[in-house]
């Protein structure tokens, strides 16, 4: 991980251009190596990601649409490098509408919304970041979901016009998965995922903000297969949310062995000991950060020498608080069973992925479910 | 006289909308509106006071980091406690980062559309190219003419290709693109350059704080990351670094003075409010404040600049006669005495006393005053900052230009440039002095505490777009209340009740405007600001600490 970079400062002769995508082959195929181990599919896998990447000969428009949230999961996006955020806007993706990066505003940004949606239909990815606020404002006139407005329209009159047509909806980041971090106590807003909103469902790729190797390994699965990978029940890809931050961090012997951070910046601190002591939420939580890490496999959260919080997991802002206290219940130290059984109990079936969603679930939903259309109107 | 609405206005963190009256093809009147509330305040109540800088990181992820430095920072002076040397100098180094990074995507992903047109590039010459950026900077990166033959070819591809993403019904061929195409294709290169940097910059802020957007480092009392003050991170984000400020010096900097003299009309055009206001940032050793601040905290008036006045924070009130919310008597109010009673009535921008955001009007000392990268450079300037001086002389000397110009939507994109150099020059040192800690065997990170059950506190700083500040109250121990006034509050907010403009509305007022349908020129100015809504939308209760009534269904 983490080999690619920029080479804007080196004098460079005349690249040549690749004939299949403008990428670098080197790089592609890194890159085809990353997704196929992200996604756990071995290395037979790597030339066949390859293909059908190349074999596109019309890149999937993606619609980005933003609700309630703070741009961090688009900010994570463009953090893309590997590959690289120009490979994906330029050679595998069209980005056909993201408020962030277009030119166009306004009407012309408008514009082109609605054509990339009648020129793509059943066909886009609609990608989601931010919740939807269902509540009414206190005042003259507000009606449902005015809390928040784009080009006049309300999150969830956006969110439901866009979604309908969509061959996927990829959630991105806390926000649009389950409401995050408006959705907390009291909710002033109303606000909740984009799925809870539309009553279509979503992959969820939560994390706040989302890992971007993760959202890329979903979309490389989609144009591998032409379909999502499997889920456990809450709809997070299994590849990436199928195991405990607990049971793959680096820190776990520390905690079988009993050595826990007392106080931040203390001896154990130094060396990098468990922050479970600290509030670490990492043996309740699911998610590859300790494996992918973030910023190219630079750190992550417990490398840093936080403790997790817990930003995969629903409700996450009320259940995982207060963020500095332990963790309840779990015998100290080195119980395995005990600790093993909270994030068990929590997650129930999921955990042992016995309520695994097939991919079509996710899959233009309505050709499969036709009350599907009555449950959203 | 027509009136034409902007919604959504992309290129920019949230959600807004402005609305403009044209007359004789300028802009008459303009109206600026935050179209999403999110309710900060309300669930910060009752909450950990540790946990605080968590939830408002979460206000912005494009100022990612800032919101997180203000918060432990009014903690912190709550408790009454100072972090060590140590902690003072990551953050600072954190701090730096963002605007090195910020700064950078901003100029080049969310500004250069406006100026910079990019079928044209396809028109260009690549050996010409070459030719132009040499002559620019000697020492210009990957400016070969085989380089810019490349990122043309990539282009060419991707126009042919007939899915033009994010580039799809841009303003291509407008007349207020006014650089010839060799220029453009430059830009565009630079585009691509500085995409792939930004993900490269953004590791200085992983290495010592886990990740970006939204760093997991920072503790109320100090920083966590006391393991990685080592040789490895320390030489990696140097290395980083010096990307960086090569890009800058060789990239970023040349490329405005380049883009600058055709477009020097723009150096009269969104000048805006006369009253420029910082807090100041980047604590010294003693983290004394504003004594120790590296960066000043002051307000220059009406443009005047032989004087530097003092902050006084009890000056600062907001009102609400344009907002989507009620005061049971008439404001303004100051923070700590705020209420919250909102109100929505969709948007009167049609009515004279019509309410139109979910942005609430502040002001400081009854003035209405701009923030952001261009307040900073003139508070630094005429308080005798040294490089900053230094900085602003060169690129006004390059230019051939008086300091008048700064006063403009082209003076405020110079000065986020002239900044990002001004920044990114001085972080070695900071880590300079942090190697000479480490090397002392001093790797204290983190001052224990005791929460204590009753105090207030408050933490300044200066995000990106301006200035920052966080104020809590805590009682038994808990959030009892919390207030945020932030940058885009300051800059995008509706008129007041004596009908004085803030300063997106105030910018607008004179741009010319081909084609309203078209409206390049406008993008310029407001993208001059840097919006970020997500920032700017929030609440404050503190009398009444009520959660008022949600019909969530």
């Amino acid at each position: 991980m983490g080999t690619s970079g920029s080479d804007f400062s080196f004098k460079t002769p005349e690249r040549r251009i690749d004939a299949l995508a403008g990428i670098k082959r080197r790089d592609f195929l890194s890159f085809c190596a990353l997704m196929s181990a992200t996604l756990g599919l071995g290395p037979s896998f790597i030339p066949k990601i390859a293909e059908a990447i190349e074999k596109a000969t019309r890149r999937p428009s993606v619609i980005w649409l933003h609700f309630a949230e703070c741009t961090g999961d688009s900010e994570a996006f463009i953090r893309s490098t590997n590959p690289s955020i120009e490979e994906l806007i330029l050679n595998i993706l069209s980005i056909d509408y993201h408020e962030t990066i277009m030119a166009a505003s306004g009407e012309a940004a408008e514009g082109a919304l609605q054509k990339a949606m009648k020129d793509n239909k059943g066909k886009y990815i609609a990608v989601c970041e931010g919740a939807i606020p269902l509540g009414t404002p206190p005042g003259p006139n507000a009606k449902k979901g005015d809390y928040l407005t784009i080009a006049g329209k309300t999150g969830l009159e956006l969110a439901k016009e866009v979604c309908r047509d969509a061959a996927a909806i990829m959630c991105v980041g806390n926000c649009a998965s389950f409401g995050g971090v408006q959705a907390q106590y009291p909710n002033p807003t109303g606000a909740v995922g984009v799925e809870e909103a539309t009553g279509i469902p979503t992959l969820k790729v939560p994390g706040c903000p989302h890992n971007v190797v993760n959202s890329v390994a979903v979309v490389v699965n989609f144009l591998l297969l032409g379909s999502l990978p499997k889920t456990d029940k809450l709809g997070r890809p299994l590849f990436a949310y199928g195991k405990r931050i607990h049971d793959h961090c680096l820190r776990r012997a520390h905690f079988d062995a009993g050595q826990f951070v007392e106080k931040f910046g203390d001896a154990g601190a130094k060396d990098r000991w468990c922050l479970y002591k600290m509030g670490c939420k990492g043996p309740q939580t699911y998610h590859n950060c300790p494996t992918v890490e973030y910023n190219d496999g630079t750190s992550w959260p417990v490398k840093a020498g936080h403790g997790c919080i817990g930003c995969s997991e629903p409700k996450f802002w009320d259940n995982m608080a207060p963020f500095y206290e332990r963790l309840p219940n779990i015998k100290l130290p080195g119980v395995e069973a005990s600790a093993d059984q909270i994030g068990f109990t929590l997650v129930g079936a999921a955990a042992a992925g016995a309520a695994v969603h097939g991919a079509y679930t996710f899959l233009n939903r309505k050709k499969f479910d036709p009350t599907l259309k009555d449950k959203e109107e | 006289m027509a009136r034409h609405v902007i919604d959504p206005i992309t290129r920019i963190e949230g959600h807004l909308r402005i609305e403009i009256e044209v007359e004789n093809g300028k802009v008459k009147d303009a109206w600026s509106s935050g179209t999403l509330w999110r309710g900060f305040e309300v669930f910060l109540k009752n909450r950990d006071p540790r946990d605080a800088w968590i939830i408002t990181q979460r206000v912005c992820g494009v100022c990612t980091t800032v919101h997180a430095l203000a918060s432990v920072k009014c903690v912190e002076d709550a408790i009454g406690i100072q972090i060590p040397d140590n902690a003072r100098l990551v953050r600072n180094l954190i701090h730096g980062a963002q605007y090195v990074h910020d700064h950078i995507v901003h100029f080049y992903h969310l500004h250069a559309l406006d100026w910079v047109d990019v079928v044209s590039a396809l028109s260009a010459d690549p050996k010409k190219t070459s030719e132009l950026a040499n002559s620019i900077n000697p020492n210009a990166p990957d400016s070969g003419p085989g380089d810019f033959r490349v990122v043309q070819e990539k282009l060419k591809k991707f126009i042919n290709s007939g899915q033009l993403g994010p580039f799809t019904n841009g303003y291509w061929g407008h007349p207020a693109y006014k650089l010839p195409p060799e220029a453009n294709l430059m830009a565009v290169a630079h585009y691509l350059q500085a995409l792939a940097l930004q993900s490269r910059l953004a590791r200085m802020h992983a290495i010592f704080g886990a990740k970006n957007p939204h760093i997991q480092t920072y503790v109320v009392g100090g920083v966590t990351s006391v393991a990685d003050l080592n040789a490895d991170s320390i030489s990696e984000f140097l290395y980083i670094l010096e990307e960086g400020k090569r890009f800058v010096d060789n990239v970023y900097l040349p490329d405005v003075l380049a883009v600058a003299p055709f477009y020097l009309d723009w150096a009269s055009i969104g000048g805006g409010l006369k009253n420029y206001l910082s807090y100041g940032m980047f604590p010294g050793k003693g983290g004394k404040e504003p004594d120790s601040l590296w960066f000043p905290r002051g307000v220059i008036k009406d443009r005047d600049l032989t004087k530097v006045h003092p902050v006084d924070a009890s000056k600062i009130k907001e009102e609400v006669t344009h907002a989507w919310y009620k005061y049971k008597n008439n404001g303004p109010l100051h923070p700590s005495a705020g209420e919250t009673d909102p109100w929505y009535t969709g948007i009167e921008t049609g009515k004279p006393d019509g309410k139109y955001s979910w942005l609430k009007t502040p002001r400081y000392d009854d003035m209405p005053c701009e923030v952001g990268p261009l307040s900073r450079m003139l508070v630094n300037y005429v308080s005798g900052h040294k490089s900053t001086v230094e900085n602003v002389n060169n690129v006004l000397k390059a230019l051939g230009v008086g300091p008048e110009i700064l006063f403009s939507t082209l003076g405020r994109t110079a000065a986020r440039a002239i900044e990002t150099k001004v920044i990114a020059d001085e972080m070695g040192a900071w880590m300079n002095e942090l190697i000479a800690n480490i090397k002392r065997g001093d790797l204290e990170t983190f001052t224990d505490y005791k929460m204590p059950d009753k105090a207030s506190g408050f933490g300044m700083t200066e995000a990106p777009r301006g200035a920052l500040g966080h104020w809590i109250e805590i009682k038994g121990g808990k959030i009892d209340n919390y207030q945020l006034i932030v940058p885009t509050t300051w800059n995008g907010s509706p008129r007041d009740a004596q009908g004085r403009r803030s300063s997106f509305e105030e910018a607008l007022i004179g741009t010319p405007v081909h084609d309203p349908k078209q409206p390049v020129e406008i993008l310029r100015t407001i993208h001059s600001f840097d919006p970020c809504l997500a920032c700017s939308v929030h609440v404050i209760d503190p009398v009444t600490n009520e959660v008022y009534e949600t019909r969530a269904i």
